[in-house]
């Protein structure tokens, strides 16, 4: 007989396609929200594998800041078009103007919190009862505790203390009028799971993930990609290092680390020796305060 | 490699969140960032180290009052196996918690301190574990440190467990004498106890086998989603997307549509638009038949020769999740997998204590985190497994109607035959 034994990244695959479907059986208007980084770069190709040769029963959705790389931006581009797959952009400026919202200023300035806005108000405008997202447990101490199904209310509020049991592989995606849930497909994925997974896959990225030399500045022992987007004060010095980028975000809150690693290969090897979480080498929005994560989400955050 | 789903349960005091930091710590999974983050915090434990407990409370409430509310998933890997961690409390007002963190669990660390030997939670852990089919479980009889490193204290406590463990449907039960705390057979055999000549709690962990849990006999396939493109190159294009949750299917299978009845033969297996010479649990593929037959979500493709008749009602022990009462007579929505049904609380036959598993009859209600045996009647005709027969196939889960929250979780125990239930109608 033949040995039947699925390897851990079929499974990782076969957990999140699963929970995919479930999206489409479920929901009447879900939308995948696409950042350009890695991790929905993931949900992408496992969107494909859920419903090829069908169509994607929902959007890419893009929540653009308006400060992001360059190098994303194309990508995202890129791909929505070979796809052939629908892409709805919005952006926080235009949030801004709309609701008057005032830009945060400072060493810290970074409109990422502002988002928040611009998804819920495409949220509302779209009327998606369901948006899939890249979170990933491992990423943070409050994602350890979220649901794959994520039910918000109707400010997308998360409340940690009621959220729904969630057992076996069923997911209860009944929700009243105005909530909507955000689902995880991929948050049994660790960050080394997914750089595997791309390995295995052959899946092309932007090239900011791999090592390239870049202006930067250096804030808190972290190296900023330095921009136009960038608070500099007068004794802050930009520099040129090699460097790549581990997470891709906005360009404000998004740290580059010092990196000579050239492909995926590299890339792994690095993380595998690496005395830093993916989060704490990349991140100022979560250095903010203890339970930075846990406050943005109870307040609408992805 | 494969992956290994485990849960711990319990509170501070048990040394769980300690026996999971050393795991995480011991097998460099701790980053300096996350040790940094709770070295500034300020807090050490009783020996005056850093805390590893505070890696896995992640809410605030639970890093204010220092325990554990809800299930926190941890990972890590190592060259054998990916690792996924349910780390669930431990008291009885959280059980439904622990029964939600068991549900997708194949093994089960229970924490027995050396100093206590076998107590009502050690019981309540491992009835819970027992009850939500998990096959394999380990007993850690933990701060052996605290008596010495003594064998016999530690032989005492595997003769009770031993004799409390009977009444049990443990699969595999394996005793491992630990001290979280200084890491004594946790990661590396420990050098004080020659006279354990088992694995450590890692080696056991790499070892256990868990593919043979997978039911490979009975072929279920709960279809989720039709793909049908409409394009010119797909015209006809039926692709039935689902997860084969149970047993194994190839072209040229035999199947029935149930609940309808129709059957036809699979014309091929796919993923990703590749064709598979066969899929078998738990991949998530696509089906197309030979036939265009009329199938929707919640349908079920099972095979001509292992078929299996729909119920509209059954027996099932249920965890209750809410906090306003269950009384006979509720009416509820239930999710089987992919299908969705109206169903009714007909009865509540008895309730299980879980501390001794022992039934209690004459209830009449049933209160948040009981656990309780009730006959559910279904409007639409569902497909199910018992339980311990097809785990996958035997759970389910109550809604309620109006707050749409999760507030049940069923196991069937058995089934109804159809044609004995004319008098209810």
């Amino acid at each position: 007989m033949t040995k039947r034994y699925l390897d851990y990244l079929d499974q990782l695959e076969a957990e999140a396609i699963h929970i995919m479907r479930e999206v489409a059986g479920q929901f009447e208007k879900p939308a995948l929200l696409f950042s350009g980084g890695k991790d929905s770069i993931t949900l992408v190709r496992l969107a494909e594998k859920a419903f090829r040769p069908g169509k994607f029963p929902f959007p890419l959705v893009h929540i653009d800041t308006g400060h992001n790389f360059p190098e994303a931006i194309a990508y995202r581009d890129e791909l929505a078009e070979r796809l052939g797959e629908k892409l709805v952009v919005r952006n926080v400026e235009d949030t801004i103007k709309r609701q008057n919202l005032t830009e945060p200023k400072g060493k810290y300035a970074s409109r990422n919190g502002l988002q928040t806005y611009t998804l819920l108000e495409t949220i509302e405008e779209f009327g998606f009862d369901a948006c899939i997202g890249g979170a990933r447990r491992d990423e943070e101490k409050a994602r350890a505790k979220e649901r794959i199904f994520s039910v918000r209310d109707e400010f997308g509020q998360w409340d940690p203390k009621l959220q729904r049991p969630e057992l076996w592989n069923i997911y209860n995606g009944h929700i009243h009028k105005g909530e909507n849930v955000r689902v995880f497909p991929i948050s049994n994925w660790t960050e080394l799971d997914v750089w595997n997974y791309i390995k295995r896959e052959e899946i092309a990225l932007p090239n900011i993930y791999f090592t390239h030399e870049r202006e930067c500045l250096v804030r808190d022992n972290k190296l900023m990609a330095w921009s136009d987007f960038i608070h500099k004060d007068p004794e802050d010095v930009v520099i040129k290092r090699q460097v790549r980028f581990r997470t891709v975000g906005d360009m404000t809150c998004t740290a580059a680390v010092e990196s000579v690693a050239f492909d995926i290969d590299s890339v792994i090897a690095e993380i595998i020796e690496s005395k830093i979480s993916e989060r704490g080498a990349t991140r100022i929005d979560d250095k903010l305060s203890e339970t930075a994560m846990e406050d943005r989400k109870k307040g609408g955050y992805f | 490699m494969d992956i290994l789903r485990f849960i711990t349960a319990g509170s501070v005091d048990d040394g769980k969140s300690t026996l999971i930091g050393r795991l995480l710590y011991d097998t460099k999974q701790i980053f300096a960032d996350q040790l940094e983050a709770i070295e500034q915090s300020g807090r050490l434990n009783e020996s005056g180290e850093v805390d590893l407990s505070l890696l896995t409370d992640g809410l605030k409430a639970e890093r204010e009052q220092g325990i554990t509310i809800d299930v926190a998933y941890k990972y890590f890997n190592t060259e054998k196996r990916k690792f996924i961690i349910a780390d669930a409390p431990g008291h009885i007002q959280y059980t439904r918690n622990m029964v939600t963190g068991a549900s997708n669990s194949n093994l089960s660390i229970i924490l027995v301190d050396a100093r206590k030997g076998v107590q009502e939670q050690t019981r309540r852990h491992s009835i819970i574990s027992s009850l939500l089919g998990i096959p394999h479980l380990v007993i850690c009889i933990n701060k052996m440190d605290l008596v010495g490193f003594d064998e016999a204290v530690y032989n005492k406590i595997v003769e009770d467990y031993k004799l409390f463990a009977q009444k049990l449907n443990a699969k595999d039960i394996q005793f491992i004498p630990v001290s979280a705390l200084k890491g004594d057979n946790i990661v590396e055999k420990s050098t004080a106890m020659d006279w354990y000549s088992g694995p450590s709690l890692l080696e056991h962990l790499e070892q256990v086998p868990v593919s043979s849990d997978i039911n490979l006999e009975n072929a279920r396939f709960p279809v989720q989603y039709v793909i049908r493109p409409h394009t010119t190159e797909y015209h006809d294009y039926r692709g039935y997307a689902g997860k084969v949750i149970s047993g194994v299917y190839k072209k040229g299978d035999k199947v029935v549509v149930q609940p309808s009845g129709q059957t036809s033969t699979i014309k091929s297996v796919q993923l990703g638009g590749k064709e598979l010479e066969e899929a078998f649990a738990p991949m998530s593929v696509v089906v197309q038949l030979e036939d265009a037959v009329d199938i929707s979500r919640g349908d079920v493709l099972v095979k001509q020769e292992d078929e299996l008749e729909t119920t509209q009602e059954f027996e099932a022990l249920l965890c209750w999740m809410a906090t306003k009462p269950l009384k006979p007579g509720a009416k509820l929505l239930l999710r089987h997998n992919s299908t969705d049904s109206r169903a009714v609380v007909r009865e509540i036959m008895y309730k299980v204590d879980v501390n001794a598993l022992e039934d209690v009859q004459d209830v009449d209600q049933v209160q948040l985190n009981d656990i309780c045996c009730v006959r559910i009647r279904t409007a639409t005709p569902l497909l199910l497994d018992k339980y311990e027969d097809n785990r996958s196939n035997g759970g389910f889960i109550l809604v309620d109607e109006i707050s749409f929250t999760t507030v049940g979780a069923g196991m069937v125990t058995s089934t109804v035959d159809e044609s004995k239930l004319s008098y209810m109608i």
